[in-house]
């Protein structure tokens, strides 16, 4: 640890070598976040399975500092998005989001949660989770084994590393936004594209009206 | 079919000749029904010809003949293979008898049918869309319904083949996204209509006795559908009083992915990865369904060693199912992941066979129509006969000693969450929840498919019907299916794996097939229809998970909440399959 630490570019006395660690704020805070990664137990579909294998004995995230699986969003750091994201669910994975106290962490594992996966098409199927919520690690697969999990952690462990306390999102001023709540109307609906929704029906309904009244003058002349 | 089937059918047609006809379309059995005769002719079925059990029930959109048509598969819970009874109504205003009264078992399957095609059935206790949320603009499998990234009516598509120009579908969204609006639609003045119909069904109940006893309050809990303990995204809403449970009413579609209507689009090939992704925990019995439906439409059959690879995969993923089972059970009963993470050993080492056979852990995509797709690598036989001769026995029997005479675990399960066999029966539970209820309806038995017939083994039954003998069944499936392992290891024949030439673009004949296998979370059926396409018409999955769910209700009613996850566990559901 202490080598990883020492760094900075000061040298220590022989005398206090092994006793005395120099380093840099950034350093130490990053190194103590991405050593205790806690990660919200949710589990979306099948990759929840892959998930809870990761866990269990023979993969053991443990060994990552990751083993504290909380089931509240206050408590967690990391949202591993572990399956195929559906309309009716978004709702509720933006409020959790929501929830999750800052630093945290998104973590897309597997082809649906990335970009809808083989359920692309679904009439109920959000492709990619990252249309909502931002996400930190991408995790290809279907659903990824737990290997694969594990080198996304890793990854997102090498991304903590490289953040600084300065330009991090949550230590800003304006702070970071809240991301609204998608409303389930007649489809999915992002508050923040109303008025794009409301454009589009207006369009939508003119051009039928069209196709209505062309049939009609058509007959009449 | 057997011959009892059709002495019985003859005589339908002969009790009621005015209102039963013999379907005759081509490659199609069963009667057809006028829907205001259904509930007399069902009433008599059940009563007098002894089809208690509703196995299925779903509707098929006839767009060309503007016809909606509603299936219905009946048996008999003494076995033998299921009756067709179907009725039709007009494509507009689409109304048909609601058949929960006879059959309480459909209750779950008429809301899914109202949800996705749009057929009301009149007399229905609680009609609400079950899949989709209330306001959702449309009925998704209605044929002429189409999704926001709709590109062709079926795969192959032709912007990927043959020319293969293909393009993203966001970019042709003005969304970026698969949304899609009706014409003249307001957002700001939408009001979403949320739960409301939901909680006002569950208002105030009246409290049974004379009132005397102390004064409380109701109050109505939601768990899920983010809850440790709903294996899944499952939400369960219920009015508590005190800690009592006096109404619950399960909530789903969360993990809803559109199955069927891809699967519509798909080929017939193309769907069997989809099944894997049905109940993720047991993807080789979903292939199984499948490839038996279709075969079943074909008239193919797989060759010899095909079978047996067949029924060596299936028991294999019922003891990796149900170790996993019993582990999250324990979770839910307090035992917090220690059970867990000794069945989750077992199963890897199961996991491990399916790998090396298959490429990939837990979706094995690994049926054919008429075999299977690969043969078992060198070493993989001699891994197998280990784990079923010596390794699985052991770790069942460990299991069995360290969990079967626990304390805790008898406390917490002994009459705890009671379905009775009739109450098993008419809410069409199946599998290991029917069977622990004491009804020995196993469906390798009751209507053998595959070479099931040449095995010995016993079907596992129970008669307490509480989560303690749900619990104890499935040590002793796991045992009778180790049982099936040992024969299926001593006698595995050489041969081929697949009949003729393995095929992409399968020849379906048209016509319609209902195919069922004993999965391990119970009867997984397959409703498929061809028109002699490439596509499927109507595919439509019977997914055990799903209908065991309506008996969580009568299950847990009076018993304590915390007694609710631990009846939740004993069903032993998978989202995917629930919601497909």
């Amino acid at each position: 640890m202490s080598d990883e630490l020492n760094s900075t570019g000061y040298d220590i006395p022989p005398e206090m070598q092994g006793q005395v660690a120099i380093t840099t704020l950034d350093k130490i805070y990053n190194w103590g976040r991405r050593s205790s990664i806690w990660p919200m137990m949710f589990g979306l579909a099948c990759c929840a399975i892959e998930m809870i294998c990761t866990a269990a004995s023979r993969y053991d995230f443990a060994r990552f500092g990751m083993e504290v699986m909380r089931p509240s969003p206050r408590q967690a750091d990391l949202m591993i998005v572990s399956g195929t994201v559906t309309k009716k669910m978004i709702v509720q994975i933006v409020r959790l989001y929501n929830q999750m106290p800052e630093p945290k962490y998104v973590v897309a594992m597997g082809a649906c949660a990335s970009g809808g996966g083989p359920f692309k098409e679904g009439y109920n199927v959000v492709s990619g989770v990252d249309n909502y919520v931002p996400v930190d690690v991408y995790i290809p697969g279907c659903p990824p084994t737990p290997q694969a999990l594990l080198h996304g952690l890793i990854t997102l462990q090498k991304k903590i590393d490289t953040q600084s306390i300065k330009q991090v999102r949550w230590y800003q001023k304006e702070g970071s936004e809240v991301i609204p709540v998608p409303v389930l109307g007649p489809d999915i609906m992002d508050p923040r594209e109303y008025d794009l929704i409301k454009q589009y029906t207006a369009e939508k309904l003119l051009k039928q009206q069209a196709q209505l009244a062309e049939p009609a003058s058509e007959t009449s002349a | 079919m057997s011959e009892l089937t059709i002495t019985v059918d003859t005589s339908l047609t002969a009790r009621f000749p005015e209102s039963v006809v013999p379907d005759e379309r081509k490659g199609y059995a069963g009667y057809i029904v006028k829907p205001e005769n259904l509930i007399e002719v069902a009433t008599a079925l059940r009563d007098e010809m002894g089809y208690d059990y509703l196995t299925s029930l779903t509707g098929v959109d006839y767009l060309p003949d503007g016809k909606m048509e509603v299936v219905y598969h009946l048996c008999r819970s003494t076995g033998g293979s299921p009756l067709a009874l179907k009725t039709q109504v007009g494509r507009q205003d689409s109304t048909v008898p609601s058949l929960v009264p006879v059959y309480p078992g459909a209750e779950l399957q008429e809301r899914e049918a109202w949800d996705l095609l749009g057929i009301s059935f009149e007399g229905h206790p609680d009609l609400r869309r079950i899949l989709m949320w209330e306001g959702f603009d449309g009925y998704p499998l209605r044929k002429d319904w189409r999704e926001a990234f709709f590109e062709e009516e079926g795969k192959p598509f032709k912007s990927r083949w043959p020319e293969g120009k293909v393009y993203r579908v966001e970019d042709k969204n003005v969304f970026n996204k698969n949304i899609d609006y009706p014409a003249g639609f307001n957002p700001e003045t939408w009001v979403p209509e949320g739960d409301v119909a939901l909680y006002a069904g569950m208002g105030r109940i009246e409290p049974v006795g004379d009132g005397a006893g102390m004064k409380t309050d109701q109050v109505i809990v939601n768990l899920g559908p983010q809850h440790p303990s709903t294996h899944g995204v499952f939400r369960m809403v219920v009015t508590l009083d005190g800690e009592t449970i006096l109404a619950l009413k399960p909530v789903m579609g969360y993990l809803h992915r559109n199955h069927e209507k891809i699967g519509e689009r798909n080929t017939f090939l193309q769907n069997m990865p989809f099944t894997d992704r049905l109940d993720y925990l047991s993807s080789m019995s979903n292939n199984f369904g499948y490839a038996l439906t279709v075969e079943k439409l074909m008239g193919i059959q797989p060759p010899e060693r095909a079978e047996y690879l067949r029924v060596m995969m299936a028991e294999l993923t019922r003891i990796s199912n149900h170790v996993w089972a019993i582990g999250f059970l324990l979770n839910d009963l307090g035992a917090y992941f220690t059970p867990a993470l000794y069945a989750i050993q077992e199963r890897e080492l199961i996991l491990d066979v399916f790998e090396a056979v298959t490429g990939s852990r837990m979706m094995c995509n690994y049926f054919r129509f008429g075999g299977v797709a690969r043969d078992l690598p060198e070493g993989t036989l001699d891994q197998i006969r280990k784990l079923v001769n010596d390794r699985l026995p052991r770790r069942v029997d460990e299991l069995d000693r360290y969990l079967t005479n626990n304390e805790i675990i008898r406390a917490r399960g002994e009459g705890v969450g009671v379905l009775t066999p009739q109450q098993a029966i008419a809410y069409s539970t199946a599998g290991p929840v029917l069977r622990a209820s004491g009804v020995p309806y196993d469906i390798r038995r009751a209507d053998p498919y595959s070479i099931y017939d040449r095995f010995e083994f016993d079907v596992a039954v129970r008669y307490h019907g509480d989560v303690y003998d749900r619990y104890l069944i499935r040590i002793d499936e796991v045992r009778q299916s180790l049982r099936i392992l040992q024969q299926v290891v001593r006698n595995l024949p050489e041969g081929p794996i697949q009949e003729g030439k393995p095929q992409y673009q399968v020849r379906v004949p048209a016509g319609e097939a209902y195919g069922r296998v004993e999965g391990p979370k119970g009867e997984l059926g397959y409703y498929v229809v061809s028109t002699g396409k490439p596509n499927p018409w109507r595919y439509h999955v019977r997914a055990p998970s799903f209908i065991n769910l309506t008996a969580l209700e009568p299950m847990s009613l009076g018993n304590k909440i915390a007694d609710a996850v631990a009846n939740l566990g004993s069903i032993d559901i998978v989202l995917g399959e629930t919601d497909r």
